[in-house]
């Protein structure tokens, strides 16, 4: 394994530079941007380190899944963090806030609000009753092989989407930040993807991700104390001069166009509160903690950081006003902002701090997706491996180091897949991919996992039929909506009208899981019943559950 | 899991395990109704009266009641969670490690 891990390190390291060097023709932003590519190394050279290091210490398939356990709620609550906060939130945000002013505010609530809810419902119970992914928990009294093989497809569905997102905006934006050719960025991504989560499991996963949420909170926190200082601490001052460049003046102080009919805020709202907690990825980082305590500590360290988060993307968006808007070096000849608006926080970087703090954000951006990318990879690779292979076909019979081998395999083959469909998606929309990825979490994950806990009622019948029902129906409406139907597919009217199918697809898991639980009379049900008083007395007390400590 | 299903049985006829449940749940229904029922209320006031979130908060600043909400709201996500931690961490905490001791 160290052999292989340092060859791996080394054939990386040595092209980096060569890469760069044969692409020093292609022009980014800024050129080809010097600082940026080695600060990127240094990050990459830290984090291929601890690979290495985490490498050693990874054994057994608890370990791989879930770190041992061992992680501290601290570090977990700054890993959920570092997988939360992508590149899309802090440039898209940014960039929000940017052109619209408040209506950055209102995205960015949303996103915050489900970790709460987090917290309240599920965080001491999932961890109580799971042990590497949220399936363990869905399926936990109910037939493992039905629930795991339902929840595998919603895991796989939300991390392919979401993957997706990530790659090609991962690949555009290296293009644009380091002058690095398309391509080249995504293969980039992906073999690094591919070396994080293949040798080192969830401990090298969750060290990139705490090293990221922290440059990342670092180098945001500069550029919001520095808009700051240049309007002398006044936040008044701020918004009065923003208003004053902005070419719509007040009404950036106010909410606007983003949500202005009530279904589609809804329908919005619903995805992005619900829908985090659903996302495998993120509900999978329950389980590096020891204990219920722990998992509660590390939702409020999350909770702190991403609504901190939230509030300096405000400010850096309102500082990219003053300082972006009105420099000329920032636009094309046309007047654009180059590379797009998306990239304001970017250029705010370059204004504040000089070329070496662009090179730092670059850079963070560019860690910022690699952290994505492995928490998500690691989640599809244990739905593969853990949910459809242990759990689904070997009904839980199974040699560990045969299930972790599963799982690496996975690994690579979604490294190129997700290479390859980066390749394929260059040039597609993929703004609502992440949307659909919310929608489907929020519309099969979570009201099974949810009812599992909750509802004694339930049944593997209603939980697959209502499940599968909301999987589909999120899919279904999506593609009739206006996003896919008329922009994508070129149709005159959207079948569907709103943005977002969530109000409704979550309507028909719940009434799907309803309906199809009340009415199984079967034999099976009434065992799935049966099990409820055992699951929610360990869901409670944490009795028999998997963590270091020997009850 | 069956050497623990002779436990989970006696923790569920004991009344502490009870009143445990009873108290987080009932403040955990509370917490969550308040995030909701704030945000709720956020995004219909944003939906149906964008005006009132845009009015300055006074004669002589540009700053709009959107701007201490937004952000207020956000504060509130985060103490709200703090709030529950520590009761959790804490009172519930202790009753659970003292129901599990007496059917160790």
């Amino acid at each position: 394994m160290m052999k292989r891990q340092s060859i791996a390190l080394g054939a990386l390291l040595a092209s980096l530079p060569a890469v760069a060097l044969a692409q020093s023709g292609e022009a980014g932003i800024t050129g080809v941007n010097v600082p940026a590519i080695i600060l990127f190394l240094i990050f990459v050279a830290a984090t291929l380190y601890i690979t290495w290091w985490a490498s050693k210490r990874s054994s057994t398939a608890s370990d791989y899944y879930a770190a041992g356990g061992k992680i501290t709620g601290f570090q977990n609550g700054l890993a959920i963090s570092g997988d939360f906060m992508s590149a899309a939130s802090f440039l898209g945000i940014s960039a929000l806030v940017f052109t619209s002013g408040y209506d950055g505010l209102i995205y960015s609530m949303g996103f915050l609000v489900g970790w709460p809810m987090i917290m309240f419902l599920i965080a001491e119970r999932l961890r109580n009753l799971g042990r590497y992914t949220f399936a363990d928990v869905a399926s936990y009294r109910l037939n493992q092989r039905q629930v795991k093989v339902l929840s595998a497809f919603g895991s796989l569905a939300v991390v392919a989407l979401y993957l997706i997102a990530q790659v090609v905006g991962a690949g555009k934006l290296i293009q644009l930040l380091f002058g690095l050719n398309y391509h080249v960025a995504v293969v980039l991504v992906g073999v690094l993807m591919v070396c994080y989560v293949l040798f080192g499991g969830m401990l090298a996963t969750t060290w990139v991700q705490m090293i990221k949420a922290v440059i990342l909170l670092f180098g945001a926190t500069f550029m919001a104390l520095m808009v700051l200082y240049h309007v002398g601490f006044s936040p008044e001052r701020l918004f009065r001069e923003a208003i004053a460049v902005h070419p719509s003046g007040e009404a950036i102080m106010s909410p606007g166009g983003l949500v202005s009919d009530p279904i589609s805020a809804i329908s919005l709202g619903l995805a992005l509160m619900f829908g985090t907690a659903g996302l495998p990825h993120i509900l999978m980082r329950f389980f590096t903690v020891n204990d219920a305590k722990e998992a509660r500590k590390s939702v409020f360290v999350a909770t702190g950081f991403i609504g901190y988060f939230y509030i300096l993307t405000f400010i850096i968006g309102f500082g990219a006003i003053l300082l972006v808007s009105t420099n000329p070096t920032f636009h094309d000849a046309n007047g654009a902002v180059i590379g797009g608006t998306n990239m304001v926080a970017v250029h705010l970087a370059e204004a504040v701090g000089g070329s070496l703090f662009l090179g730092f954000i670059s850079a963070v951006a560019f860690a910022t997706i690699l952290a994505v990318v492995a928490g998500l990879a690691l989640a599809g690779a244990s739905a593969i491996s853990h949910d459809l292979y242990a759990g689904a076909i070997k009904g839980g019979n199974v040699d560990e180091r045969v299930e972790v081998g599963i799982a690496k395999v996975t690994v690579v083959v979604l490294g190129v897949v997700a290479i390859l469909l980066g390749i394929a998606f260059e040039n597609q929309n993929i703004a609502f991919m992440v949307g659909l990825a919310f929608s489907i979490a929020a519309s099969c994950n979570f009201p099974v996992l949810l009812l599992s806990m909750y509802w004694r009622r339930l049944t593997t019948r209603g939980a697959v039929w209502g499940g599968g029902l909301g999987l589909a129906t999120a899919i279904a409406l999506m593609i009739l909506g206006p996003t896919i139907w008329v922009s994508i597919l070129g149709n005159a009217e959207p079948i569907y009208p709103y943005d977002y199918p969530a109000l409704f697809s979550m309507i028909v898991a719940f009434t799907g899981i309803w309906l199809f639980s009340v009415t199984d009379h079967s034999e099976a049900g009434a065992l799935d019943r049966s099990r409820f008083d055992d699951q929610f007395v360990r869901s409670q007390t944490g009795l028999g559950a998997s963590g270091r400590m020997i009850h | 899991m069956e050497q623990y299903n002779e436990r989970y049985r006696r923790i569920l006829a004991d009344p502490r395990f009870d009143e445990l449940v009873r108290k987080r749940g009932r403040f955990s229904a509370i917490l969550s109704a308040l995030m909701l029922g704030l945000y709720l209320l956020f995004i219909l006031l944003i939906a149906f009266a964008p005006h009132l979130l845009g009015t300055p908060l006074g004669r002589d600043t540009v700053i709009t009641w959107g701007v201490p909400v937004g952000v207020g709201l956000i504060l509130v996500a985060i103490i709200l969670t703090g709030v529950y931690v520590r009761r959790a961490n804490g009172e519930f905490d202790r009753l659970t490690s003292e129901l599990l001791a007496e059917v160790k």
